[in-house]
């Protein structure tokens, strides 16, 4: 028979200052937890947002990112007239030829200049690359020296409000406007046109072809004419898939440290409530003995204890989710080491996050409480009532 | 001292719980001190770059390169001793996973301008010098992937297209801590035969005759490029460091709000178990109140008893990481040269335990102290 769970809430309850120390303890662990592991996914997806598996995009032949990319114009045109590239209305390609150079942008406040990812587009790009949209200001102009900058990384440039002089490679681009891209890393990244930024950073080359399929699973028949066309030394990548290869580094970091830094805490906050239950079982020594002479079976008394210390570790596991919700949606920033330049992203709070935080607090309160639940499972009676 | 026998016993008592508690007070301080540790290498690396030696590179960004032409113009530079130039390579040695820095320099200025910061025996630097194929590599990385001296290394270039095949002609050993011994270092002429028309030196690096022209030679420089085509931004070389490391963002306030996160949640531990110890204890403070302990006597020996705990995990936590993490190389891939835990951080640690010891024993050592020897005595059952 199972031994009601009220049992254990009003044993918790009884020791109150102990029993929160406890949970406590797990809540901090869970916390930090979550707060690593929303960090790792904000990461993960400003970049998995970049991209669209109705995408792709050509890069040089081992390029590993765009920034070491390079396509002729030539190759460029012979990329966009391939005939699984979608067609805009006026019939002309989906395809978006553009420029990425990471450039040395002065800092808000005066700081070290910032390397910022600075993208040559034609217009053409706002139809392929996905859910670009100006929240302030307008489009830059063709023909002129005037760039757009993405809302995530605006703030933390000095002269990046709408209608100033920003400096990039030693010459003044007036900002026509901010625009946001939903959450991706293009909100990291400034905006020029192909024809006004290519002379300045003497580049004849494109870095990357970006195109639209006309059906998403015509991606590995273009991939292989191109990869096969002689005329051309290209990989055709998955969009999606590639902005999401180029957070691994960063991802590998953080999630080593995440496992590091909890599991080592974990160790911790299960050693503290092993010692809190088996200081309960040793007060308690004469209750158990009772229970086990009314007729419970020890293992009822085993999983009495064990749902004991789940339940207090499930009550900080809880604790500690609250505790970490608020850092949802902080905008932090650090350099993408793919493109050596600056990126700025939020703590991205997800309910599977959140859940692991939980499962992983249920496991602490299942590892801290066996030894002990075992302990109060064979308690000898007769001694324990005398 | 005398009551040293009487502490011992009391924590002996529940030897479970003392080891447990311990061992979290250990855990708690070998991750401050790995966390720390992480802070004070990244500052290490942006102080320990010479104030002698100056970096220029491309004002627009880092990525672009440096015209050729501007080895000469450097030289002249009124203060400037020696110039040397390298490129960032790239390359993918097997798997990407395998990330290391590999440089392209020009080779016998590039040695001469670094001799202070590593050691490379005689020879092999002749022979590295002298072929035009080969490289040198650090000690760990030479033994990370179990190469061996003459052995032929080939990396894909990711920036410079193509297969690079390299003979490993010199071994070299950071006599700098932050000098790191994770880097393939080859000729520039390697890439500039294939690559003519194109590749050019990402950065300079000066050699002044005195550190303190340093503002002086950067604003000349500077300004002598300011209106061409490539215009130049040069600092110190601890300047450059200094700002490598700002590009992790605010790692020191991650790590700090971490680490406390860390200490707090180990002090509940301690404290917790300090209080179980007390509680089961109140009618033995009785019985020693009636044999004619003082409050005072009874108030250090349950302080003792948490000292003791505090103290014996923090030395072996902060002992574990300093054991741990230089003499095996610990570096992080190659992002932490260097890396150790300072005295500073040790210090800290060992500040932190005497802050736990307090806090964990202070309620129950009050209590002890407080209570009367009647009530104590009443409870026993």
């Amino acid at each position: 028979m199972k031994i009601p769970l009220v049992y254990n809430v009003r044993s918790l309850a009884r020791r109150p200052v102990s029993s929160a120390m406890t949970a406590l303890g797990v809540a901090l662990v869970v916390g930090v937890f979550i707060a690593m592991l929303a960090l790792a996914n904000g990461f993960k997806m400003a970049l998995v947002r970049t991209g669209s598996p109705d995408n792709v995009l050509v890069l040089r032949k081992g390029a590993d990112s765009e920034l070491s990319s390079g396509i002729t114009r030539d190759n460029a045109a012979i990329i966009a007239a391939l005939p699984e590239v979608a067609a805009a209305v006026d019939g002309s390609p989906l395809a978006s030829p553009e420029v990425f150079v990471p450039m040395n942008v002065e800092s808000a406040g005066g700081g070290e200049a910032q390397l910022v990812v600075t993208r040559g587009v034609t217009p053409r790009a706002f139809e392929v690359r996905h859910g670009v949209r100006i929240t302030e200001g307008r489009m830059f102009t063709p023909g002129r020296d005037e760039v757009i900058i993405g809302t995530a990384i605006a703030p933390k440039l000095a002269h990046s409000a709408v209608g100033d002089t920003v400096r990039l490679a030693g010459r003044g681009w007036l900002v026509a406007g901010h625009f946001s891209a939903g959450g991706s890393a293009f909100e990291s990244e400034i905006w020029g046109e192909n024809d006004q930024l290519m002379p300045v950073l003497r580049s004849q080359v494109y870095q990357v072809v970006a195109f639209r399929l006309k059906d998403r699973s015509q991606f590995d028949a273009a991939k292989q004419t191109l990869e096969n066309d002689p005329r051309l030394q290209v990989d055709a990548r998955r969009e999606s898939e590639f902005y999401a290869s180029q957070s691994t580094v960063l991802r590998t970091i953080l999630n080593f440290l995440a496992i590091f830094i909890t599991g080592i805490m974990a160790i911790g906050a299960v050693f503290g409530a092993i010692n809190t239950m088996y200081a309960a079982v040793a007060s308690r020594t004469s209750e158990i003995a009772v229970l086990l002479t009314l007729g419970f079976k020890p293992r009822s008394v085993l999983a009495s204890f064990l749902t004991e210390a789940t339940f207090l570790a499930l009550v900080g596991g809880l604790a500690g989710c609250l505790v970490a919700l608020p850092i949802n949606g902080i905008v932090t920033s650090t350099t993408n080491w793919s493109s050596f330049s600056m990126i700025a992203f939020q703590f991205l709070v997800t309910p599977r996050i959140l859940l692991e935080g939980v499962i992983f607090a249920v496991v602490m309160g299942l590892v801290g409480g066996f030894f002990p639940a075992r302990r109060a499972s064979r308690i000898p009676v007769v001694q324990a009532i005398r | 001292m005398k009551y040293f026998p009487l502490v011992w016993a009391n924590l002996t008592r529940h030897k479970r719980r003392t080891v447990l508690t311990t061992l979290s007070v250990a855990l708690a301080l070998f991750l401050f001190a790995s966390l720390r540790s992480v802070v004070t290498t990244l500052r290490a690396g942006a102080e320990v770059g010479s104030e002698s030696r100056m970096i220029v590179q491309s004002a627009k960004a880092i990525v672009f390169f440096l015209p050729m032409s501007y080895r000469e113009r450097l030289l002249a530079v009124p203060g400037v001793q020696a110039v040397t130039w390298a490129d960032w390579f790239g390359g993918v040695y097997q798997d990407p996973k395998n990330f290391f820095a590999s440089f392209a320099a020009d080779a016998e200025s590039y040695l001469d301008m670094y001799r202070s910061d590593f050691t490379l025996p005689a020879d092999q630097r002749a022979a590295f010098i002298k072929e035009r194929t080969a490289c040198i590599v650090g000690q760990h990385l030479l033994e990370k992937y179990g190469w061996r001296l003459g052995q032929d290394v080939t990396l894909k270039g990711t920036i410079f297209q193509g297969d690079w095949t390299f003979t490993i002609r010199g071994v070299y050993h950071a006599t700098n801590p932050a000098f790191s011994e994770d880097v393939l270092m080859f000729h520039y002429e390697v890439v500039y035969e294939r690559y003519p028309r194109w590749v050019q030196p990402g950065w300079y690096v000066l050699e002044l005759k005195d550190p303190s022209l340093a503002q002086q030679v950067a604003a000349a420089i500077d300004s002598e490029f300011k209106n061409s085509s490539d215009p130049t931004k040069t600092g110190t070389e601890r300047a450059f460091n200094a700002g490598f490391v700002t590009m992790w963002g605010n790692v020191s306030f991650l790590m700090d709000s971490i680490g406390m996160a860390v200490v707090f949640a180990i002090l509940l531990v301690a404290a917790n178990s300090m209080m179980l110890s007390a509680r089961e204890r109140t009618n033995e403070v009785g019985v020693l109140k009636t044999v004619g302990f003082g409050d005072r006597l009874l108030f250090g020996l349950v302080m003792a008893e948490a000292g003791t705990i505090a103290l014996g995990g923090a030395v072996l936590g902060l002992g574990a990481a300093k054991a741990l993490y230089r003499p095996t190389g610990f570096s992080a891939m190659g992002f932490l040269p260097g890396f150790d835990v300072t005295a500073g951080t040790l210090a800290l640690g060992l500040g932190i335990a005497v802050v736990l010891a307090l806090a964990s024993g202070l309620v129950p050592a009050v209590n002890a102290a407080r209570l009367s020897a009647v009530q104590a005595l009443r409870h026993v059952e």
